[in-house]
């Protein structure tokens, strides 16, 4: 391996004779950090916290500084944290590691978090499917709770916050931050407008609330024992600290890595981390962060100017994995879910797969994307089944055009832009089968544009 | 109304245009009091927000501003930029500010609705010959403003529950929901029943009740009316009449003293439903269930149809000289009724003063109120006979004075109005004693017993005004023709004052009436019928105010706030 992976927040995960227990936990320094916290007052764990500049890694990099600038402090209302582990972006398997093997370091970030924002309570909102993990925390949260890192007068401070663990029923929109919301109130997840429900202002029960992804709380913990200055000395400015690239796909070598940002390309990521494609196979697409991050084509010119001035002229291998050079090259980091895909694989076939997804997933609470997902997943699975019209992709295009910027949440956009950038990236793959597939299916009796009169 | 024109008003930037619209106002409601309409389905202006349907969408923007400084940017011919959202924002969750510009016409504001139309129409059944709510289906209207007029969808729609009583007065088609959530919304926010949500997710949403509840609440047709498509329909009305077949006239319920405003659908002569109609002051958008079904007592088997003597049909003219022949016997009695109008009220009282009335007495019809549109007070217009000054005091709920009279041989003639005798505790000795002559819409133990039995007409037949628990005086209109032969109640009450003090009647006309009433009865001084306007008239309730009215806090009545206004204004006058 060329370059070496900066393990930050996978310090301790996967090391020979590690255990997710309080006691191997502190024996690895656990829990100084929030006893160096507790000492501080939370304004200056805040200004840390901005200092460091980490941006959130729930998929669609905030500034976690910034986010808790936002909060109502003057409401009078209790203040909530809550930990977003509904970690279910397809391609993204990072929260998973840091809750089943090492969940002290989310609960000590948590807590520095909580006394930071100076939050009455806290939640863990874990996924359904994670139940393995929902058990390992409640454990963890017991044994710190024993320790006095959590409940009563934590570390004798005279500050009190406990955490609970809700666990949801499987569903992908419970990552949506007011859906999550909803979820935690107990009703459906349907996520809130905006405005006027900011969470930071009017977020549970109407209290301001923060919410950040597990990796991010995990981050906070880092900050603190670094301090601000230091962490973001990691990585390059405005792209602070470390990313977890979950790599799947066509590679040889799967995995979760842990790199400061902007410390390797798409092609070291690929090539020296992953171990490059299957023998023989050569790249065709890479999907950079989940699936509801826009495809990136392998043999496509990335040009263009980033914030700094400076022009750039990356093929995909050059893309430096960071927030802003995802975003120029025209997707984003996300979640940091890397799908690869080498030239065996059918783009139809892959967008029909994502589409089936989202609409299997779409809460149905705002009519673009309730009505319009379902629709571009019967569409692709025709397409799939070998039953496209000429029409089809023209079809498509226009229906994710009708959906993007005009839903109630992200949603909209994350179920668009895989469409929409699979079309403009792999446009003669969809054309030519759906040529072809016209042109063996005229004449028989597969479906035709039928013209039905409206009312 | 005046409290509106004094509202501050702000100016916005339509579609290049400067309006000036209310202060605070929702941009929805705004744009409608401009006369025009931005598309919705899901908003509700008496409803929580939303917005979810998406046809609101529009293009916002604001003055720019120099984040730093505070300066207006100018562009290069001095005019301040316009900072225009990335996206466009739906209207129904913006609240109108001084300076924004919105553009309700533009490309992208069009591509938005036609895409949201088509989407709304994608699993939609488009059973539209066979809707009951074909001709004010909102998905129809816009259909044909934003709609493609084709579909480009080729598959399966969906398959849902067709036709499910979700209660008694309620049949849902799950198929053609929209799932705006307004009928949720309803149920939870205005009628505190919260029995109605969704089951299942995406395209998949279906519509249902609370497993082992109904939506039975009596407030339950609201979600008909409210359903901008045909998804809730009311089984009353359902496979009955056309809409676009329906003449709607204006009309008070007469169910309590809430006096909600409604509309009277019918067509040649018969009517079809009752709706709520607008009135912040009163009902805002909604009614009760019970109140829609009194339109039955216009075909109720218990009618009095005809005109009575000695218990045999007879006409008008013979049916009013026989009863002036009693009246003038003298040691006439008169029992008035909280269901008559106004202007009836106002004639009762000249014919009481022609007869010379020995005491006119009045019924009470209370009952459980339920705090949002079902009053205590169980008639329309108790105010209006102390306002013409029919009765002086709250009534009882028995006779029992009246009866004691009776008894002591004070009275021979007991002219009743619309009132039960035995209902209201006469004994069966004392009707013996007395010759009643009994005007009302039913037949009951007073026609039963009555020498002569006048019919009178429903709310639906005739129009006048009542005076609702606030005071407020409101209008109702004629909106089906009387039964065959029945001269109007004013008529009726007129001729028999004319013939008690030997004038010929004249044919009195409810604004004729209000001509002297308003001469008369100080509160309703310079106010005319035609002035009360559609949503009516509060009028200064003076000394009656304090009385100890039985309705408690309901949805626009508060008894204490309503008393201290009175006293001070009755102070003041």
């Amino acid at each position: 391996m060329a370059i070496k992976e900066h393990r930050l927040i996978f310090k301790n995960i996967d090391v020979e004779g590690y255990t997710n227990d309080i006691a191997c936990y502190e024996k690895n320094g656990g829990y100084a950090d929030l006893k160096k916290a507790i000492g501080m007052k939370p304004e200056e764990i805040c200004s840390e916290v901005m200092d460091s500049g980490v941006r959130g890694r729930g998929g669609a990099g905030f500034p976690a500084g910034m986010k808790w600038k936002f909060l109502d402090r003057k409401s009078g209302k209790p203040i909530y944290l809550v930990c977003n582990a509904d970690e279910s972006e397809p391609g993204t398997f990072k929260d998973r590691q840091i809750i089943h093997k090492d969940p002290h370091q989310l609960i000590e970030g948590m807590m520095i978090a909580a006394y930071a924002i100076q939050a009455k309570l806290a939640f863990i909102y874990i996924r359904g499917e994670f139940f393995e993990g929902a058990r390992i925390l409640e454990r963890a949260i017991e044994e710190a709770r024993e320790k006095g890192y959590l409940g009563d007068d934590i570390l004798g401070s005279g500050y009190s916050c406990d955490i609970l663990i809700h666990r949801g029923a499987g569903a992908y929109i419970c990552g949506e931050e007011t859906g999550l919301i909803e979820s935690l109130e107990g009703k459906r997840p349907y996520p809130r407008i905006k405005p006027p429900y900011f969470p930071a202002a009017l977020g549970l029960y109407q209290c301001p609330t923060i919410v950040n992804n597990v990796e991010t709380l995990c981050d906070v913990k880092h900050v603190v024992n670094m301090g601000g200055k230091a962490f973001s000395e990691i990585g390059t400015p405005g792209n602070t600290g470390t990313r977890i690239w979950c790599v799947s796909g066509h590679v040889q070598k799967p995995g979760y890595y842990e790199f400061p940002c902007a410390a390797l390309t798409l092609g070291e990521l690929i090539y020296d981390v992953c171990g490059g494609l299957l023998p023989g196979r050569s790249l065709k697409a890479v999907i950079p962060g989940g699936s509801s991050s826009k495809v990136l084509r392998a043999d496509e010119r990335f040009t263009g100017k980033l914030k700094d001035g400076s022009e750039f002229d990356w093929g995909i291998e050059d893309i430096p994995m960071d927030f802003d050079s995802l975003m120029a090259a025209g997707s984003m980091s996300g979640s940091g879910g890397v799908i690869v895909m080498d030239d065996t694989t059918d783009m139809v076939e892959a967008l029909a797969n994502i589409n089936s997804f989202y609409a299997h997933e779409s809460c149905g609470q705002c009519t673009p994307c309730r009505e319009g997902v379902q629709w571009m997943k019967k569409v692709t699975g025709r397409m799939s089944r070998g039953e496209a019209r000429m029409e089809d992709v023209e079809l498509l295009r226009s229906i994710a055009g009708q959906i993007e910027g005009r839903t109630i949440c992200a949603f909209g956009e994350a179920a668009s832009w895989p469409v929409q950038s699979f079309l403009a990236k792999f446009n003669d793959e969809f054309v030519a089968k759906a040529k072809q597939q016209a042109e063996r299916n005229a004449g028989s009796e597969a479906p035709q544009a039928l013209e039905t009169t409206l009312i | 109304m005046s409290a509106d024109a004094k509202a501050e008003t702000i100016t916005i930037n339509v579609d290049g245009v400067d309006r000036e619209v209310p202060k605070g106002a929702n941009l929805i409601d705004a744009i409608e009091q401009l006369g025009e309409e931005i598309p919705h389905y899901c908003y509700h202006p008496k409803l929580s927000v939303v917005g979810n349907c998406r046809m609101c969408l529009v293009e916002l923007g604001m003055p720019m501003r120099d984040r730093a400084t505070g300066e207006p940017v100018l562009d290069d011919d001095g005019v301040q930029k316009i900072g225009w959202m990335p996206k466009p924002g739906i209207a129904c969750s913006t609240t109108v500010a001084p300076g924004m510009h919105i553009k309700t016409k533009s490309q992208v504001v069009k591509d938005c609705r036609n895409g949201v139309m088509e989407f709304l129409l994608l699993n939609h059944p488009l059973d539209c010959p066979i809707c009951d709510q074909a001709g004010e289906c909102r998905l129809q209207e816009f259909a044909t403003d934003y709609g493609r007029g084709y579909s480009r969808y080729t598959e399966a729609k969906n398959v849902k529950p067709k036709r499910t009583r979700i209660g008694p007065r309620i049949m849902l088609d799950d198929e053609r929901c929209i799932l705006c959530s307004r009928c949720i919304r309803f149920s939870k926010e205005i009628a505190n029943d919260d029995v109605l949500g969704f089951i299942d997710r995406g395209s998949y949403s279906t519509l249902t009740t609370y497993p082992g509840k109904q939506l039975e609440n009596n407030y339950s047709l609201n979600t008909v009316d409210i359903c901008p498509v045909g998804a809730l329909t009311s089984t009353d009305f359902r496979f009955k009449m056309r809409v676009w077949f329906l003449k709607a006239v204006p009309s008070i319920c007469t169910e309590s003293s809430v006096g909600a405003n409604t509309e009277v659908w019918s067509r040649e002569g018969k009517i079809y439903r009752i709706t709520p109609r607008r009135n912040d002051a009163v009902n805002d958008t909604w009614m009760t269930d019970s109140g829609r079904a009194l339109y039955k007592q216009v075909e109720a088997d218990n009618r009095l149809r005809a005109y009575q003597v000695d218990g045999k049909a007879s006409s008008f003219d013979a049916a009013i000289a026989a009863a002036i022949a009693q009246m003038k016997q003298g040691k006439t009695a008169v029992v008035a009724s909280a269901r008559a109008s106004l202007e009836e009220q106002f004639l009762l009282s000249q014919m009481v003063e022609a007869t010379a009335a020995v005491r006119v007495d009045m019924v009470s019809h209370y009952g459980d109120g339920d705090h949002l549109l079902l009053s205590e007070d169980r008639t329309p217009n108790l105010r209006g006979a102390l306002l013409t000054g029919l009765i002086n005091d709250l009534p009882d709920a028995r006779l029992d004075g009246l009866g004691k009279a009776i008894d002591a041989g004070e009275v021979d003639t007991l002219f009743v109005v619309h009132e039960d005798l035995a209902a209201a505790g006469l004994t069966d000795a004392q009707i013996a004693k007395v010759k009643v002559i009994y005007a009302g819409i039913e037949e009951n133990s007073s026609s039963a017993n009555a020498k002569v039995s006048f019919p009178l007409l429903t709310v639906f037949e005739k129009e006048g005004s009542f005076v609702n628990q606030n005071f407020r005086v409101q209008k109702f209109h004629n909106a089906i023709p009387a039964p065959r032969g029945v001269v109007y109640d004013l008529h009726l009450l007129e001729t028999l004052r004319a013939h008690m003090v030997g004038e010929s009647p004249t044919r009195p006309t409810v604004p004729a009436v209000w001509e002297l009433m308003a001469q008369k009865i100080t509160c309703l001084h310079g106010l005319d019928f035609r002035g009360l306007g559609d949503l009516g008239v509060g009028v200064d309730a003076g000394r009656f105010a304090s009385l100890p009215f039985v309705e408690s806090k309901n949805l626009k009545h508060d008894p204490e706030k309503r008393s201290k206004l009175g006293v001070e204004a009755g102070a003041t006058a």
